[in-house]
């Protein structure tokens, strides 16, 4: 399985004079902003806690003998601060998101409402589950929402973030394989798969080998099927596929796997496309994550937290992880140990502490109860519209490798960009100064320079519409070599291109204090 | 639907550009038999937010949250007061909803606030260096599990006894692929340092551990290194660095913590925030995400994701975790909250949830039949108690008291645990709390 | 005299005597970008033809590198560690990984000459 072997320009370029420099060095509303640890001071706090003696009597001699060194500031400075930093960035409710594969859609307000009720905000773990059971049925609830949008018999709920249900994912089948006294070591990724794929497939303890795409964007079905056997434990595939298209031959591929006793493992990361329309059950699945903060628009809060339950076939739901939720005479209950399931269930293990991610379970049963199953499937077909909507626009301008329709992405490559000296990457950093976050870049490893870009259902059309503009308008200038707006671009946001090779030679992971001597000079 | 900005017109004059006839059309690729119609789901319609908020009320109206009764309760999660600011700021729009940092020219803001949050973390556990944060302490242990296994070549490792065994039961769920996971047992007379041997990768070792108890790691420090085994560090509560030594002190190479405790409430056990540090001289094998500094062309400083080359999306199967989310909004509300309190601050809340817990016990031991298991602990501790705990806590439940976690929910089947009741106090823990806590106590014991 | 052949991994190795020199060729170097990071093999490894024997790293990608004949490591180019960048300055002088004891003189029939190397690249 190749790594990905192909880099790219990762210096800041030649340097450059800044334009029309300032006295502060602000620039109108964008402001610089120091590290926390230059601003701090000795003796300052943002709270105001009485200070208590304690003695040393119960500490096992191990009170703290030297200071941590963390920086005081008063509240005012803090929160100055964090606005400043947060004025640095791009997001969602500023303007669209075209993030291929990432779903930018709009996050409800009322969603961080609800979550933040103290009823399932101010609720510990580990209370008696007796004083717990709307948090419960809430699980419960979420839970027949996920099963039946995906026609799957159960779900487990405790992965954190979508690469961690992929791992539950090939555990359960692991798990399974195992229980028939089976060796299987194998497991089939497409070459386009996201990288989280064959990662997690490799800490699962598996062999990789990589199914090749045909021309057309579609995983190699005959060739997938030829590499079936007895020592393959599964496939991983994701449907629509990362190219944006609908693995047409998916039953059928479902039906070969099978056949060799083999799962079928989904990589449910684009869910957004199919949801309210499509059953991933029908098609053959045997394990599929969701991932809450795509499909089910919990915040991306700048990387996370996500999270990642996986629903699971008939085949592997014996083997789902603890804990296990079930309802019995009228009441909810965990079921956190081995020796609390019915003799049928064989957990194999738990994918972490407690019970998962309940604040983001509350946010995503709101979007759901907000949509409704018209609405989601509304939002779905809208999502799949708009994409097209870009493809059909901007194919003839740009290139797009593979015949339409497509998903909810569109994909383009780099070879309208052929002979003009301008990259992928140039085209993505002129993006910004255009006020557009770029689209995702160089992925799916199938396609040269790839482009891949969502623009969900959140996009109203005026948006879209100035959207394709801008990119058609680009992508001319960019033929006709007029390659100003490309050069060194971005001109206009925050920060120039950054060298992201001198960070990598001379990794500088911290603030550190100078040290006195230093500071003496 | 409030959520939809397309109108039916748009619809049509979309379909019209794209040359489709309509929606149906572009799903052509969808097997005739594998489409649904509305009707075969058997979902409610959409939902105004007035609806949806009275069923979710609803349903939050029918749990005991904590700030509603005497609550005690610990054992990895724990409830501190959160200043007003920091959830006001993490809801700004910029990092609600903004991505990962890929674009690190319109992404400086996050950028930057990890690069704080990774120094934080470092000093905290007095390390070199500390990633932007894991899933939570639990997956961050397994984490380290599998980086000493990697570093070291060897596939044993030793968990004590004190580990919170949800920690155990992930770490064992996930290394016990990559090699042999040895449980301390509970309850041995001796060291754990006899079980460290020249296959054993890591030692794990969790401080204060699951009942409270404070311990020095430094004898199990040198036995490990004397072999060329790793000590790993678990710290589930992070306030207690506030007034003890910190583990990389103690001499750890691996710190795995949770950090819960600060700007992220309980949420009934998630998201929550895992803190990963370690020495500088590993940190190509380290999971997760890094920011380093740099400049750009015009020389400023800047800040990007870096050492990418351990991670998924480009070692693909040979990365060093499948890891791609990290906590972000979580890691923001902790790093906000650490700001906020500062050196003095962070010192003065750790001696306050001791003072706490320590007036708590003696209040606690004074009742008959109650013993007190762990002699040292920070802000929580363990007694015995003269019949099994679990149902004494159920008894203080139906008294509305959220009175601890007993030990025979986490080992359950461990007839030494069965007695044992895991208290927790800290600032936000009143005298009144307590009182009730004593009495209910008391009546529920005689 | 010293003769440089390539494979088709895009390693050369250059033969003087029974110690030949190894590294990646100016073709791979490009394809990386900014090498950032190498990790090279102990001396004393031994290793056949064609095992992965050290990994280079740029920002954005990370690409294994096989030894070209089987051998024994004799010593690495340490200075790579301090300035990795010469692996993108000069690779095939002094941007060489490191040096193997030769094994099997006849592996070395096996590989591209020059002319055929530089065939083998434009065929990409």
């Amino acid at each position: 399985m190749t790594m990905s072997t192909t880099g790219r320009p990762t210096s800041a370029g030649a340097p450059i004079a800044p334009s029309r420099p300032t006295i502060s060095g602000d620039r109108g509303l964008d402001h610089e902003e120091p590290l926390l640890f230059e601003l701090g001071r000795a003796n300052l706090s943002g709270v105001d806690i009485t200070p208590t003696q304690v003695s040393d009597e119960r500490l096992c001699g191990l009170r703290r003998s030297a200071e941590i060194g963390l920086p005081g500031l008063s509240e005012p400075e803090v929160v100055r601060h964090y606005v400043r930093l947060s004025r640095m960035n791009y997001a969602i409710d500023a303007g669209l998101y075209p993030l291929g594969s990432c779903t930018m859609k709009h996050n409800p307000r009322l969603n961080e409402k609800v979550a933040r009720l103290p009823g399932f905000a101010d609720l510990h773990p580990l209370q008696p589950q007796q004083t717990a059971q709307g948090a419960l049925a809430l699980i419960a609830e979420l839970m027949r929402w996920l099963t039946t949008l995906t026609g799957m018999p159960a779900v487990a709920m405790s992965p954190k973030a979508g690469a961690h249900g992929e791992l539950c994912g090939l555990l359960a089948i692991r798990a399974a394989v195992a229980s028939r006294g089976e060796h299987r070591p194998r497991v089939l990724v497409p070459s386009s798969a996201h990288g989280t794929n064959p990662a997690t497939a490799a800490l699962a303890g598996f062999l990789v080998d990589e199914v090749p795409a045909k021309d057309d964007g579609h995983v190699d079905a005959d060739a997938l099927e030829s590499m079936l056997g007895p020592d393959v434990a599964a496939i991983m595939l994701t449907n629509p596929n990362t190219c944006g298209l609908f693995e047409r031959r998916v039953v059928k591929i479902a039906e070969a796997v099978h056949k060799v006793g083999a799962y079928f493992y989904c990589d449910g990361a684009n869910f957004n496309a199919i949801a309210g329309r499509v059953r991933p059950g029908d098609l053959g699945i045997d394990a599929m994550h969701i991932n809450l903060h795509k499909t089910f628009s919990t915040p991306h809060g700048g990387g996370g937290p996500g999270a990642g339950p996986v629903v699971l076939s008939a085949a592997l739901a014996a083997f789902a992880p603890l804990p296990l939720l079930v309802h019995e005479g009228g009441k909810f209950r965990l079921l956190e140990h081995n020796d609390q399931v019915t003799v049928d269930a064989k957990p194999f293990g738990r994918m972490c502490a407690f019970h998962g991610q309940m604040g983001m379970f509350v946010r995503a049963l709101a979007y759901m109860l907000s949509h409704g199953g018209d609405g989601i499937r509304q939002a779905s077909e809208d999502a799949v519209l708009a994409a097209n909507y870009v493809l059909a626009s901007l194919r003839d301008t740009l290139s797009a490798p593979f015949d339409g329709p497509c998903m909810h992405e569109a994909l383009f490559d780099d070879s309208f960009l052929g002979g003009t000296g301008i990259t992928t990457l140039d085209f993505a950093k002129a993006m910004i100064d255009e006020g557009y976050h770029p689209m995702t870049m160089y992925f799916p490893l199938v396609v040269h320079g790839a482009m891949l870009i969502e623009p969900t259902e959140s996009e109203s059309k005026e948006s879209l519409d100035r959207f394709i503009y801008v990119m058609r308008t680009l992508a001319q200038e960019a033929k006709s070599g007029r390659i100003e707006r490309f050069a060194s671009a971005p001109h206009l946001a925050p920060r120039r291109r950054l060298d992201e090779t001198r960070a990598a030679r001379k990794p500088v992971l911290r603030w550190t204090p100078k040290r006195v001597s230093e500071a003496a000079e | 639907m409030r959520y939809l900005p397309l109108t039916q017109n748009d619809r049509r004059a979309m379909l019209a550009a794209i040359g489709a006839p309509d929606i149906d059309s572009l799903f052509r690729d969808v097997p005739k038999e594998a489409v649904v119609g509305r009707s075969d789901f058997d979902l409610a319609d959409h939902s105004g937010e007035l609806e949806v908020e009275r069923i979710l009320s609803r349903l939050a109206g029918r749990n005991v949250a904590a700030g509603t009764v005497p609550f005690f309760c610990g054992a990895g999660a724990y409830r501190h007061h959160i200043p007003a600011a920091v959830d006001h700021l993490i809801q700004r729009s910029e990092f609600l909803t903004s991505y990962t940092p890929y674009q690190p020219e319109i992404a400086q803001g996050t950028l930057q606030y990890l690069y704080e949050f990774q120094t934080q973390v470092a000093l905290l556990t007095g390390m070199e260096v500390a990633n932007a944060s894991l899933y939570d302490g639990s997956t961050a242990t397994s984490e380290a599990v599998l980086m000493a296994q990697r570093l070291t070549h060897r596939p044993k490792a030793v968990l004590s006894a004190g580990l919170h065994p949800h920690y155990s039961e992930t770490v064992e769920t996930l290394a016990s692929l990559a090699g042999v996971v040895t449980r301390e047992a509970l309850g041995r007379d001796e060291d754990i340092t006899h079980l460290i041997d020249r296959e054993t990768a890591c030692v794990v070792v969790q401080n204060p551990d699951v009942f409270g108890l404070i311990r020095d790691l430094r004898p199990i420090a040198d036995a490990a290194h004397a072999k060329g085994a790793l000590l790993v560090a678990v710290v589930t509560e992070i306030v207690s660095l506030g007034l003890l030594e910190s583990p990389g002190a103690m001499g750890a190479d691996i710190v795995a913590a949770e950090g819960q405790s600060l700007g992220n409430g309980l949420n009934f056990g998630g998201p929550y925030v895992g803190l990963f540090a370690t020495r500088e001289r590993f940190v190509r094998q380290m999971p997760g995400r890094l920011v380093g500094e740099t400049v750009d062309a015009e020389g400023r400083r800047g800040f990007v994701l870096t050492l990418s080359t351990r991670e998924q999306h480009i070692r693909r199967e040979k990365a060093t975790s499948n890891i791609c989310t990290n906590s972000g909004l979580c890691c923001l509300a902790f790093t906000i909250h650490l700001a906020l309190l500062g050196e003095q601050g962070f010192a003065r809340l750790a001696c306050a949830n001791h003072a706490r817990a320590s007036a708590l016990v003696g209040k606690l031991t004074a009742i008959q039949g109650v013993s007190m298991v762990t002699p040292s602990f920070f802000n929580e501790f363990t007694l015995k108690l003269p019949r099994p705990a679990a149902s004494v806590v159920d008894a203080l439940a139906a008294r509305n008291i959220l009175g601890g976690v007993p030990a025979s929910r986490l080992f359950p089947n461990e007839p030494q645990a069965r007695d044992l009741l895991i208290i927790a106090a800290t600032e936000m823990t009143t005298e009144e709390d307590c009182d009730a806590f004593c009495v209910a106590l008391g009546e529920c014991l005689s | 005299m010293s003769e440089v052949r390539y494979t088709d991994q895009h390693e050369w190795v250059r033969v003087d005597g029974d110690v030949a020199t190894v590294g990646i060729t100016k073709f791979a170097a490009g394809q990386l970008g900014d090498v950032v990071y190498v990790e090279l093999p102990e001396s004393g490894r031994k290793v056949a033809r064609g095992g992965e024997i050290a990994v280079v790293e740029s920002v954005k990608a990370a690409s294994e590198v096989y030894a070209p004949i089987g051998g024994e490591v004799s010593e690495s180019n340490s200075s790579l560690g301090d300035d990795p960048s010469t692996i993108n300055a000069d690779p095939e002088g002094e941007g060489w990984f490191f040096r193997i004891k030769v094994g099997d003189r006849s592996e070395l029939d096996k590989l591209m000459s020059e002319a055929q190397y530089a065939e083998f690249v434009r065929s990409l």
